[in-house]
């Protein structure tokens, strides 16, 4: 039943993209297909947490973004400030949560496509063994600083452009790396969403697993296109 | 220390530990020791000395940080009591491995620092760093709130005083609920949702993130003392509800405990006084 879903769920939003075309509104955002089936990730993430933080929570994200955003574009209309900035919580919120969830199903991949840093980039290999040693040290601090972070949030790897460095950074709740002045490559959601169901209270378990389904080709080309940006 | 004892008589004593509340018995004793020992300074601070050392090494408050720190206090009920609303698997991992782990954690922090209130640890947890702030204020919320629940058969309802002051907060209870659902169904992220008396004395709503909680100086929203509060991380819902936090709050009413509740009202926050869940 879960392995469908992410074909339904695809047909549907296709629908709903249509039907609000017709009526002449613009769809702001629409939730992003999973680029593998719910059960693709097993056993390191299990098809029912797949099936509700695509469907239901990222989801859920997009649904509100869009909401926020229409009040958004009527206050603006209006010229209504007070408006867009009281509405500045729920897009930095929702608009961030389909931001960080869009990224993450790309982050990941079955663990029979998993390939590591240094067959999908040397060039990356490179810059995480220059700055941590070895890639063991850099998901080791990874690991650390993520399981470390208080209430809900996410670990990040991401690109500086100013040193042109790698860095390791966490954020809270949905905020976007862009707030902490970093290119995005590699998110690690660390909501008890993302693991509850499967881990329970074991964080630090749960973020040894991930690194089996991590996508290093995904991680590599979001490095090359920061680089290049 | 020495010198605080050197002071004189029983000011110096709860000077040295004011959090202390010696039994009735004991506290007498210390004044005929102090008064049957002859004027001399020496002699009664000899005996300012003695008496704190035999009431110390008696007294073990469970409210203060004594040698052994604090503990974990067992769940008034059974795992299952609070079945259907909350289920049996929530209640064993929430109680013994997310509520341990704040104390456990607290614990290690407050190693090798002052006896304290696990109240007066509350209001100033933001300005004591990370490690107090969310691990002191997850031990104090816990115990607030497994304490507050019970088994549905047993919610009653809320006392007279309590009933009273919800009427002249919000109008009626289920307003009040209104409110307090939407409090924190809004809470992004994590944190807590709370019912507590103002610095004016009436009830109020608010919520807090992570595990801040209104005691804290410095903390979001509005300064009460709790009676009541809801858990809304992921962890206190997530393995019966999912996603569904607004059924998890509407279900929850049906295992608050409103004696425990209007015990927190009119024992402590009615009369400006933190709740003491330890």
């Amino acid at each position: 039943m879960f392995r469908q879903g992410n074909k339904l769920s695809t047909s549907i939003s296709r629908l709903s993209t249509l039907a609000s075309r017709a009526a002449g509104v613009r769809a702001k955002s629409t939730l992003p297909s999973l680029p593998y089936d719910f059960g693709a990730l097993e056993p390191v993430v299990n098809s029912e947490i797949m099936t509700l933080h695509h469907g239901k929570h990222h989801a859920t994200y997009v649904n509100n973004l869009n909401a926020a955003l229409e009040k958004m574009s009527d206050a603006m209309a209006k010229q209504d400030y007070a408006t867009m900035i009281a509405l500045q919580g729920a897009i930095q919120f929702n608009g961030g949560g389909h931001l960080n969830h869009s990224i993450f199903w790309q982050n990941l991949c079955p663990v029979k496509d998993v390939v590591a840093p240094s067959e999908a980039n040397p060039e990356l290999a490179k810059a995480i063994e220059g700055q941590w040693g070895s890639l063991d040290n850099f998901k080791t601090e990874f690991n650390t600083k993520t399981a470390a972070i208080q209430g809900s949030g996410w670990g990040w790897l991401g690109y500086n452009k100013q040193s042109k460095k790698l860095e390791i950074a966490t954020c809270a709740n949905q905020d976007p790396l862009v707030m902490k002045g970093l290119v995005p490559l590699l998110g690690i959601d660390v909501w008890e969403h993302a693991y509850y169901l499967q881990y329970k209270n074991a964080r630090p378990e749960y973020l040894k697993q991930i690194w089996q389904v991590v996508n290093w080709k995904d991680v590599a080309a979001r490095y090359e296109a920061a680089k290049k940006a | 220390m020495l010198s605080l004892l050197a002071a004189g008589g029983a000011e110096a004593f709860s000077a040295f530990a004011p959090s202390l509340s010696a039994p009735k018995s004991l506290r007498l004793r210390q004044e005929s020791v102090t008064m049957s020992s002859n004027d001399n300074p020496m002699s009664r601070r000899a005996a300012v000395v003695v008496t704190a050392g035999l009431l110390g090494s008696f007294l073990a408050p469970k409210e203060s940080k004594a040698e052994g720190a604090f503990s974990l206090p067992a769940l008034p009920y059974d795992y299952k009591s609070l079945e259907p609303y909350i289920d049996e698997e929530t209640m064993k991992l929430h109680h013994d491995k997310h509520f341990n782990a704040y104390l456990t954690n607290l614990n290690k922090a407050l190693e090798g620092k002052p006896a304290a209130k696990l109240t007066d640890i509350q209001k100033e947890a933001i300005k004591a760093g990370p490690a107090i702030r969310n691990n002191g204020g997850g031990y104090y919320n816990h115990a607030l709130f497994f304490k507050e629940m019970g088994p549905a058969a047993n919610s009653g309802k809320p006392s007279a005083a309590l009933q009273k002051a919800i009427d002249a907060s919000f109008g009626s209870m289920d307003k009040m609920k209104e409110e307090f659902n939407a409090a924190a169904a809004k809470r992004f992220g994590s944190g807590w949702a709370w019912l507590g008396v103002t610095p004016e004395g009436k009830l109020a709503i608010t919520s807090t993130p992570n595990q801040d909680n209104p005691l804290m100086e410095g903390c979001e929203g509005q300064k009460m003392i709790p009676v009541l509060g809801l858990d809304v991380w992921e962890h206190a819902y997530y393995l019966k509800y999912q996603n569904r936090r607004p059924e998890y709050i509407t279900n929850w009413w049906s295992v608050v405990n409103w004696e425990a509740v209007s015990n927190n009202y009119e024992k402590f926050a009615a009369k400006g006084i933190p709740v003491e869940v330890v």
